[in-house]
């Protein structure tokens, strides 16, 4: 009974949270052992790369949810005619960087994902020197401290929308407390994402 | 003093619907507790622009003159909101006066909200009681839910929560928040409820509840209160209940 529209932006809400959004926390986890020093993120890395049937789980669980995350993403953000100048409340301003940052982020996951995956497919070691190269340049840096934010404010945002076009809060004060709660998650993992890209640029840098 | 006090009154006139919108301003004599119908009238009664040119009267469209029928709905000073409850002593000024572009302009700041009756039409916002015979008496309703129910059924289809949302557009067939509170309404209505899923299934079709990008612009800017993004929330839990158990089959009646 349900139309395709109906099915397709609740399929994108839930794959904005699985599994791209755990992906997401694991992936910046992973990260973060570069605070550790560069052995204790190569153990990690190749940790994630000795994981069997890989190639699988990369597919199911990364590449077509992106994808499709992606593609219907850049569909619902043009559809809109975004406001916020006649309306500058903060859940429309929120809707505005949820597109936004999503736009970026295509821009932004196809140079990473190209620099890195696709890299370390053709031939490049994946470890903390290929990142550490990167990240040696100041564009790229400001280019990835911006792409973890919008990835991470994404998420956090997205969380509240997943709670809500899922019909698992409702109330104005579930809402207001649910946004609360997706702020902290934002800042936590904005300090896990920054953190791990300094590990990489200044080893020594503790905060 | 007053005597000589003047308000100037910037009006987006467009002659027809398909003619080019252009700004023509006016100036008229102030009295106290104009509101903006009033202003317009002053200026029907001597339609001379600024300039001194005379020019038609500008058009509108208004009823209850009260903010209970939506009629005079017009983007004032940028935000949409009735007409008849913009007092002028309240409103910045100069006054612009805007029609609401979400719709199709008919002429000036009339605009043509048919597609929200439509949209009544298509998500049943009705209680269907008609038959053969008598039915008898439907099932009562609890006073605290009726109270309830109270608010919901103040929507006055003004067109004002379309006309703030920006997933609202020429590029998308949503339907907009005013129908989808309705639904809300008459689901809850203990005689309505009869149809709720029948209601739900148009809503999870095209144009519906899955394209509401949860802005919220529609609750801050619904000049009767009606917690729009309350019904949304509770219609998206609703409707995620349906498609289970369209999808998985239920016994549940």
């Amino acid at each position: 009974m349900a139309h395709r529209d109906f099915v397709s932006r609740r399929l994108h809400s839930f794959l904005g949270l699985v599994p791209i959004g755990l992906f997401l926390v694991v992936h910046l986890t992973v990260n973060y052992f570069a605070t550790r020093g560069p052995e204790s993120f190569n153990k990690a890395a190749n940790f994630m790369e000795s994981l069997p049937y890989l190639l699988f789980l990369e597919i199911v669980f990364i590449y077509l949810p992106i994808l499709f995350h992606a593609i219907y993403g850049v569909y619902i953000a043009f559809q809109a005619k975004t406001n916020v100048n006649r309306y500058g409340f903060f859940r429309n301003w929120m809707f505005f960087l949820q597109r936004w940052s999503g736009l970026f982020l295509v821009i932004f996951l196809a140079w990473h994902i190209w620099e890195t995956r696709i890299a370390m497919a053709l031939g490049t070691t994946l470890n903390y020197d290929m990142m550490a190269n990167i990240l040696a340049n100041k564009g790229m840096l400001v280019f990835y401290i911006i792409g973890i934010l919008a990835a991470v404010f994404h998420f956090s945002n997205g969380l509240w929308s997943f709670c809500v076009h899922w019909g698992i809060i409702v109330s104005p004060r579930a809402q207001r407390i649910t946004t609360y709660a997706t702020v902290v998650v934002f800042i936590l993992l904005a300090y896990v994402g920054i953190r791990a890209v300094f590990a990489f640029t200044n080893p020594g840098l503790a905060f | 003093m007053s005597e000589n006090k003047t308000i100037k009154i910037i009006i987006t006139r467009q002659d027809g619907p398909n003619a080019t919108p252009y700004e023509e301003t006016f100036e008229i004599p102030y009295r106290k507790n104009m509101n903006v119908i009033s202003a317009l009238m002053e200026i029907r009664r001597n339609p001379v622009n600024i300039k001194g040119e005379p020019t038609s009267p500008p058009q509108w469209e208004m009823n209850c003159l009260e903010e209970v029928c939506g009629a005079c709905s017009m983007v004032i000073n940028g935000k949409p909101r009735q007409a008849c409850s913009s007092l002028i002593d309240k409103l910045e000024t100069p006054i612009r006066l805007e029609p609401m572009k979400t719709f199709p302009v008919i002429r000036d700041l009339a605009v043509d909200r048919s597609r929200m009756f439509e949209a009544l039409k298509k998500v049943k916002a009705w209680i269907p009681i008609d038959g053969t015979y008598d039915l008898g008496p439907g099932p009562r309703m609890p006073e605290t839910k009726r109270q309830w129910a109270y608010e919901l059924s103040k929507c006055m289809t003004c067109g004002v929560c379309l006309e703030a949302c920006p997933n609202v557009n020429s590029k998308s067939d949503f339907i907009g928040p005013a129908p989808l509170s309705q639904v809300r309404l008459f689901n809850a209505h203990p005689t309505g409820a009869m149809n709720k899923a029948e209601r739900l299934h148009t809503i999870m079709g095209e144009g519906g509840l899955a394209s509401c990008g949860n802005s919220q612009n529609c609750v801050q800017s619904c000049p009767k209160g009606i917690p729009l993004t309350t019904s949304i929330a509770a219609l998206n839990r609703d409707t995620a209940i349906q498609s289970f158990r369209d999808f998985f089959g239920s016994d549940h009646q």
